[in-house]
C-alpha cells in the first residue's frame, strides 16, 4: 500500500441481509477495505463467515428480496456500484470484474457447448462477430492450458475432467482482460495438483495483464502463495488485516491464531492431534452484539460481549478488531 | 489369496488404444435416442402417427379437395362398398376424401393450438418463475383462475362468441372455413394454464443452479439468462408437455365440432363429421367409426410418443 498504485476498489461500512421465514440474517456486518491496481488480496474464514455473500454484494448479484443491502459503498473507479442500474452493472460484470467460481462442476451450463459459454462475453461485451468470437475463444483455451482448444470448443462440460472446466471458467472469466478478478475458492473442489495448477495459472494472467485479484479461499496455504494482504473473516465482521507475512509471522486476533494453531503442519510429530476451535461460529440471525468471537475465544472477558471491538491499526500496516493485545495478554 | 497376485495383474487395468480414446462421447441427443429407441410403445406409436400422417396428407394425391365436398344425393348413406371404400354420408359424401381432408385439418388444428398454447405458457411460466415474488403471486393467481373454470364450458362459451362473422382464410393452399382459427386460438387460450405451471416450476429450479449465477457474473443479460440458459435446461417436460398437447387439442376440437360449436362445413374435421353420425349410430356405423377410430389411434400413439419421450429426455435416467 505504500506504493502510489491506483486505488481500484474500495468498499466501505457493506452490510448484507437476508430477510427469510425465520428472521433476519446478518451476513454482512459493515465490512471495509480497498483494492489496488494490481494487487492480489486473499480473503479467508470459515464456510459461512460472509466471504461469499461480500462479493456478491460488490457484484450485484445477490437476490434482492430476500437480501438486502443495508449499508455500504463499493467504489469501482470512484464509481459506487451499489447505487448504479442492472444494465449499468451488466456492463461492468465479466468486463471489468469477472469471477470465478468454487465449483467447476456446476458453474458451466451442462447443456451449452464450451465454446457457447466461452463466447458470451466476448459477445456481449466486445461485440464480436461469430469468427473473431472463435478466433478469441481458441487462443483463450490454449493460454489457460487446454489441449486441442479447436476441437473442445464444441464438447460439452460433462467431457471436460474437473480441472479442465476450472481452466476453461478462468478463460471465460479473463476474456474481457477484466481489471478485477474475483476467486471464490476456486481450488477447493480440485485436487491438491491441479490446484497448484490453478493457482500458477491466475498467477501469470494477473501478471501480465497487470490485473487485482480478490481470492477467497479457506485455505491459509493458498493464500500464503499468492496474496499480498490477507483479510480475516468472521461471522460477517473482517477481523484482522494484514500483509501476508505479518498474519503468518505476527497474528494479532485471537481467532487468527487459533486458524494458524489448527494448520496440519510437516514440521509436527505425526501422532500430534490436530487442533480444532471450539464450539461453532455464531448464529447469523441473531443481530450482532459484542465480539462475535468471544464465544469460543480464550481472552475473552467482560466487554468483548458487550461491545464490539473496531478494526485498529495494531503495527503497521496491520489491523485487528480486538480487545486484547495479544502479544501482551493485556486489554486495550 | 497371495500378495504376488495381488499386486502383479497380469494386464494393465487401464488399457485403451488411442483409437477407443478419440471415440467421442455420446451427445445428449444420441442419448435420448438411444433411450426413446428401446421404448418399444414409443416406436410402435411413431409409426402410427406417420402412418396417419402419410395418410392425411399423401390422400391428397388420389382424392381432391372437391372430392371430399361433393354431394351425391342419389348416393347418401351408402354402406362402405367399392367405390366408397368408407361409405357415404347424410348427404352423399364420400367419407374416405372427408377423412383425409378432415385430418389434415384436425392435425393443422392440433399443431398450432400447441404453439400458441407453447407461447402462452412458456412466457407467463417463464416471467413468473424468473421474476418470483409479486409478479409471480399475480400470474399464478391469474393461472388459477383460468385453471378452475371447466375448460369445455369456456371453450363452448368462446367459440360461440367469436364465431360470429369470420371470413374464409386460406392456408397450405386450401380454403378453410374461418372457424379453423376460432377454434385453434380458443383451445391455445384454454389451454397454457396447465403449461406454465410446469415451466414455471422449471424455472424455479434451474434458476438456482450455479451455472446462472455464473452467467449472470460474466454480465449475460436477463433475456439471454431466460432464453438462452434457462429454457434450454427446462426443455424436457416442455416437449413432452407440447405433444401431449396435440392430442389435447385434436381431442377439444373433436368435442366442440362434435357440439356443432366447432369448425363449421364444409370444411371437414373428424370431429365434425361426428356430428352428423350422431343420429345414425345403430343405423349406419361408418359414419362415427372411420373418424372415430382416426381420433383413437392419433390421440393414443401421441400419447405412447409423449411417455417415449419423458423416458428419453429424462435426465435422471441412467438407462442406456
Amino acid at each position: 500500500m505504500g506504493i502510489d498504485s491506483e486505488r481500484i476498489l474500495e468498499i466501505n461500512n457493506l452490510r448484507t441481509r437476508f430477510h427469510i421465514a425465520e428472521g433476519t440474517v446478518y451476513a454482512v456486518n459493515g465490512v471495509s477495505f480497498s483494492l489496488n491496481q494490481g494487487e492480489t488480496i486473499g480473503v479467508v474464514g470459515e464456510s459461512g463467515c460472509g466471504k461469499s455473500v461480500t462479493m456478491l454484494s460488490i457484484m450485484g448479484l445477490i437476490p434482492i428480496p430476500p437480501g438486502d443491502i443495508a449499508s455500504g459503498e463499493a467504489l469501482f473507479r470512484g464509481r459506487d456500484l451499489l447505487k448504479i442500474t442492472d444494465s449499468e452493472m451488466e456492463q461492468i460484470r465479466g468486463k471489468d470484474i469477472a469471477m470465478v467460481f468454487q465449483d467447476p462442476m456446476t458453474a458451466l451450463n451442462p447443456v451449452l457447448s464450451i465454446g457457447r459459454q466461452l463466447g458470451e462475453p466476448l459477445r456481449v461485451h466486445l461485440g464480436m462477430n461469430k469468427e473473431a468470437v472463435r478466433q478469441r475463444s481458441i487462443e483463450l483455451l490454449e493460454q489457460v492450458g487446454i489441449p486441442d482448444p479447436a476441437h473442445r470448443l464444441s464438447e460439452y462440460p460433462h467431457q471436460l475432467s474437473g480441472g479442465q472446466r476450472q481452466r476453461a471458467m478462468i478463460a471465460m472469466a479473463l476474456a474481457c482482460v477484466p481489471s478485477i478478478l474475483i476467486a471464490d475458492e476456486p481450488t477447493t473442489a480440485l485436487d491438491v495438483t491441479i490446484q497448484a495448477q490453478i493457482v500458477e495459472l491466475v498467477q501469470r494472467f494477473r501478471d501480465q495483464m497487470a490485473m487485482s485479484v480478490i481470492w477467497i479461499t479457506h485455505d491459509l496455504g493458498v493464500v500464503a502463495e499468492i496474496a499480498e494482504r490477507v483479510l480475516v473473516m468472521y461471522a460477517g465482521f473482517i477481523v484482522e488485516e494484514a500483509l501476508v507475512d505479518d498474519l503468518y509471522e505476527d497474528p494479532r486476533h485471537p481467532y487468527t491464531l487459533a486458524l494458524l494453531a489448527a494448520l496440519p503442519r510437516v514440521d509436527r510429530r505425526r501422532d500430534h492431534r490436530l487442533l480444532s476451535i471450539p464450539g461453532a461460529p455464531p448464529n447469523l440471525l441473531v443481530q450482532p452484539k459484542g465480539c462475535p468471537f468471544a464465544a469460543r475465544c480464550e481472552l475473552v472477558f467482560d466487554r468483548c460481549r458487550e461491545e464490539m471491538p473496531p478494526l485498529i491499526e495494531v503495527a503497521g500496516n496491520h489491523q485487528a478488531a480486538c480487545w486484547f493485545d495479544v502479544t501482551t495478554g493485556m486489554p486495550r | 489369496m497371495s500378495e504376488s497376485t495381488l499386486s502383479q495383474p497380469t494386464k494393465g487395468v487401464v488399457s485403451l488404444t488411442p483409437d477407443e480414446l478419440e471415440t467421442p462421447p455420446l451427445s445428449l441427443g444420441q442419448l435420448t435416442w438411444r433411450r426413446f429407441r428401446r421404448h418399444k410403445m414409443a416406436i410402435f406409436g411413431s409409426v402410427i402417427l406417420l402412418l396417419i400422417m402419410i395418410y392425411a396428407f399423401g390422400g391428397m394425391l388420389v382424392f381432391s379437395e372437391a372430392d371430399a365436398n361433393r354431394t351425391e344425393t342419389g348416393a347418401r348413406l351408402q354402406a362402405p362398398s367399392r367405390e366408397h371404400p368408407f361409405g357415404t354420408d347424410t348427404i352423399g359424401r364420400d367419407i374416405l376424401a372427408r377423412t383425409i381432408y378432415g385430418g389434415q385439418i384436425s392435425i393443422f388444428i392440433g399443431l398450432t393450438a400447441m404453439v400458441v398454447e407453447m407461447v402462452l405458457g412458456i412466457s407467463i411460466g417463464a416471467m413468473a418463475g424468473y421474476f418470483g415474488g409479486k409478479l409471480d403471486s399475480v400470474l399464478m393467481r391469474f393461472t388459477e383462475a383460468v385453471l378452475i373454470i371447466p375448460q369445455i364450458f369456456l371453450l363452448l362459451v368462446m367459440a360461440k362468441y367469436f364465431a360470429q362473422s369470420i371470413p374464409n382464410i386460406k392456408v397450405i393452399g386450401r380454403t378453410l372455413s374461418g372457424s379453423v382459427l376460432v377454434i385453434i386460438f380458443v383451445i391455445g387460450i384454454t389451454s397454457w394454464p396447465y403449461l406454465a405451471r410446469i415451466v414455471r416450476a422449471q424455472f424455479l429450479s434451474v434458476k438456482e443452479n450455479d451455472f446462472i449465477l455464473a452467467a449472470r457474473a460474466t454480465g449475460t443479460s436477463t433475456r439471454d439468462i431466460i432464453f438462452r440458459h434457462i429454457l434450454p435446461n427446462s426443455i424436457a417436460p416442455i416437449i413432452v408437455a407440447a405433444t401431449l398437447s396435440v392430442a389435447a387439442a385434436i381431442t377439444l376440437e373433436a368435442y366442440i365440432s362434435f357440439l356443432g360449436l366447432g369448425v363449421r362445413p364444409p370444411t371437414a374435421t373428424w370431429g365434425n363429421m361426428l356430428e352428423g353420425a350422431y343420429n345414425y349410430v345403430d343405423s349406419a356405423w361408418w359414419l362415427w367409426f372411420f373418424p372415430g377410430l382416426l381420433i383413437a389411434l392419433i390421440v393414443l400413439s401421441i400419447n405412447f410418443l409423449g411417455d417415449g419421450l419423458r423416458d428419453a429426455l429424462d435426465p435422471h435416467s441412467r438407462a442406456i
